[in-house]
Formats: structure tokens, C-alpha cells, sequence
């Protein structure tokens, strides 16, 4: 549950940061380990790459390229409020971070289908 | 015209307040029945409470106008100064609770210890370092000076804790000195009178300084004053990490 004190935009920006890094912390290794087929077993990385044809996979990656693009551009937002002179705009900054993440995903997945 | 009192009559509209009650460590939400008035605050309906209900009710409060810090509580969950929080705008589903504030140990019901809030302020060298005696004149800094500017942003803490409570980072890491502590020791680092600049960054850098702030921005969220602690701890995020290269040469 969501306390009282956290439901503010920014906190959700925070979580989205934590869960979309956790996320592709878990994903990398697979990631590295799928590419490293191509040199140890490529028969088994074409079977893998047959796999990725299933539209529920493609989906799945739909989310993964979310994942990554709200960590890029959130990462990027962060680092400008640390780093760049104030802007009073944050939560518009949060929001133009899911809205350009969610951009790049969907293009991905209409390229995809 | 009639003049309107504000005795209890049996007409009166009640309302249900839960006031968090603790003693030696138990402690647990107690329901009293106040009367719901048109206009009134948190702290009036706790001070009802105390005066007309349980006299043995602890909390604290000294001005009651939003000047003196002293009546921040958790209402519905959410920190707030309670004497200028009024009921109306808090109820949520015909509920009030009041609790004290988040992160700080309890003394008793509503009353809570502020001394790790204030010995926090201590360790991020939030504390003013003379560079000159009462036998010098008087430094000369003009308004419009953009040090002046930025410090003036961060001035006008009350010291309610407000920030403290409604910050995460300070409930996971007992170290963390909190958003009031570190706003403080920036309005101090843009202080060209003052002569412990180099100590303080060395605070703020430390373990429990400006880099654990996860930007979550609950202190802005919930400041009374409205003050920027997180501008402030990513303006000495940027510092101690010029102090880092001026320094490692």
C-alpha cells in the first residue's frame, strides 16, 4: 500500500526510477548471457531468437524497452536536477520522462508486430 | 444580530478524531468524540481533547500562528503544522487521525523527541562559523548579491521536522542528517561571512550527508514554509563535488 505521506508525483517518479533499475538488473545478465550463445551454442541462440517471434514475447519486450527508456530519461532528469540550476518544472520533467519512455516503446512495438 | 457562542449544545455535530496515544512504548489509536466546527484547526481539535476529554493527552505547541515549529504531527498520514492545518481541508472520508510525527522517537501520545533532528544539524555543521570579531565593521553584502539571493531561498525554516518526517531516506538510514539540517548548512555555505567552509563540505559529503537524498521531494511536498530542500541538497550535492576535485589535486 502506497502510505499517505508518498502519494505525490515525485515519489511515484522515485519508485518507477527504483522498480525500472531493478528490472533491468535482472534482465542484463540474461541479456549478456542470450548474446554470448552466438559464440558458444549460435543453434541454440537461433532456437532462442525463433522464441522472441511470439507476439507475448514481443510484448514482453515492449516492457523491457519501457523499462529502459524511463531509466535513460529519468536517469537524465535526475542528473539535471542535480547537476543544472534549478528548474521549477519537476514534476513536468518527471512526466515528460514516461511520456518520451513510453514513445520509444510504443515504436518499438508497432516496428515489432 | 445574534452573536454566535460556541458552547457545546446538544445540536452540536460530532465528529470521530483517532489521537495516537503512547506511554513507555505502547502505544495505540484511541477514537474521542469533538465537536465538528465550521472552522477550526488540527491543534484546536486536539486542544479540545486535552482540555474537555483526557487532561493527561500530551503534545506540544507554543504559538499557534505557524511562527514558533512546534505542533508539526502526522495528520491522515501526512506530516503538517497543525496549528495552521485546518480540519476541513485534511478530513478525508469523515476521518481525522493525529499521530505524532514520523521517524522521531516518542515521548509520550503526541509529543516526540527532537533531539536527533537537532543533533543532526550539529554533525552537517549547519552551525555558523565566525570569520570576524564584534572589533571589525560590519561585512557588507547587498541584496542583490546572487549568494544572498540563494541563501535567503533557504531561510526561513521553522525547525517543525516536517521534512524529516516526511522523508523516506531518513526512515531507512538512522546516519541520514535529513532535508532541514542539509537546507540549513547551504543557506550557510552561500554565508561569504562565514569561516568553516571547508568543514562543513567535508559534513555534507560524509556518510549520512546531501548524497543519500533520493530526490523523492516529499520535504517540498509537505515544507509549511514552503522552502526547497531538495534544491538545496543538490546545490551542495554540486558543491562537494567541485570540493572533490579541488581537493584530490
Amino acid at each position: 500500500m502506497i502510505r499517505p505521506h508518498r502519494s505525490h508525483p515525485l515519489w511515484f517518479a522515485f519508485l518507477l526510477h527504483r522498480i525500472s533499475g531493478l528490472g533491468l538488473a535482472l534482465f542484463l545478465p540474461v541479456h549478456f548471457y542470450m548474446l554470448s550463445l552466438a559464440i558458444t551454442a549460435p543453434e541454440r541462440l537461433d532456437r532462442l531468437l525463433r522464441f522472441t517471434d511470439l507476439t507475448i514475447v514481443k510484448l514482453a519486450e515492449f516492457g523491457l524497452v519501457f523499462l529502459l527508456a524511463v531509466h535513460l530519461f529519468g536517469g537524465l532528469r535526475l542528473m539535471a536536477l542535480e547537476f543544472l540550476p534549478w528548474s521549477p518544472h519537476q514534476k513536468t520533467m518527471a512526466s515528460m520522462a514516461v511520456a518520451l519512455a513510453f514513445m520509444v516503446s510504443t515504436s518499438f512495438f508497432l516496428k515489432a508486430i | 444580530m445574534m452573536k454566535r457562542i460556541s458552547l457545546l449544545t446538544s445540536d452540536t455535530q460530532m465528529m470521530t478524531v483517532s489521537i495516537w496515544r503512547e506511554e513507555e512504548n505502547d502505544g495505540r489509536f484511541e477514537d474521542y468524540q469533538v465537536p465538528a466546527r465550521e472552522n477550526q484547526t488540527v491543534l484546536d481539535v486536539v486542544a479540545y481533547v486535552q482540555q474537555h476529554i483526557d487532561p493527561t493527552l500530551s503534545y506540544r505547541f507554543a504559538c499557534r500562528v505557524g511562527m514558533c515549529g512546534s505542533c508539526a504531527m502526522m495528520v491522515n498520514g501526512a506530516p503538517r503544522w497543525t496549528c495552521r492545518t485546518h480540519v476541513s481541508k485534511v478530513v478525508s472520508n469523515d476521518r481525522l487521525e493525529v499521530g505524532p510525527l514520523r521517524n522521531l522517537p516518542v515521548i509520550k501520545d503526541l509529543a516526540t523527541d527532537m533531539d536527533p533532528f537537532f543533533e543532526k544539524w550539529v554533525a552537517a555543521e549547519a552551525v555558523f562559523h565566525p570569520s570576524a570579531t564584534r572589533d571589525d565593521p560590519m561585512a557588507a553584502i547587498t541584496p542583490d548579491d546572487p549568494m544572498r539571493i540563494a541563501a535567503s531561498e533557504a531561510i526561513e525554516c521553522i525547525n517543525c521536522a516536517v521534512c524529516y518526517a516526511a522523508c523516506d531516506v531518513v526512515e531507512n538510514n538512522p546516519d541520514y542528517f535529513g532535508p532541514a539540517a542539509l537546507n540549513r548548512a547551504w543557506s550557510l555555505v552561500n554565508d561569504s561571512r562565514d569561516a568553516g567552509q571547508d568543514a562543513r563540505l567535508a559534513a555534507v559529503g560524509s556518510n549520512g550527508g546531501c548524497h543519500n537524498c533520493h530526490s523523492q521531494q516529499g520535504c517540498v511536498q509537505y515544507c509549511p514554509n514552503e522552502l526547497n530542500p531538495t534544491l538545496s541538497i543538490a546545490g551542495l550535492k554540486r558543491e562537494t563535488t567541485k570540493a572533490m576535485f579541488r581537493w584530490s589535486r
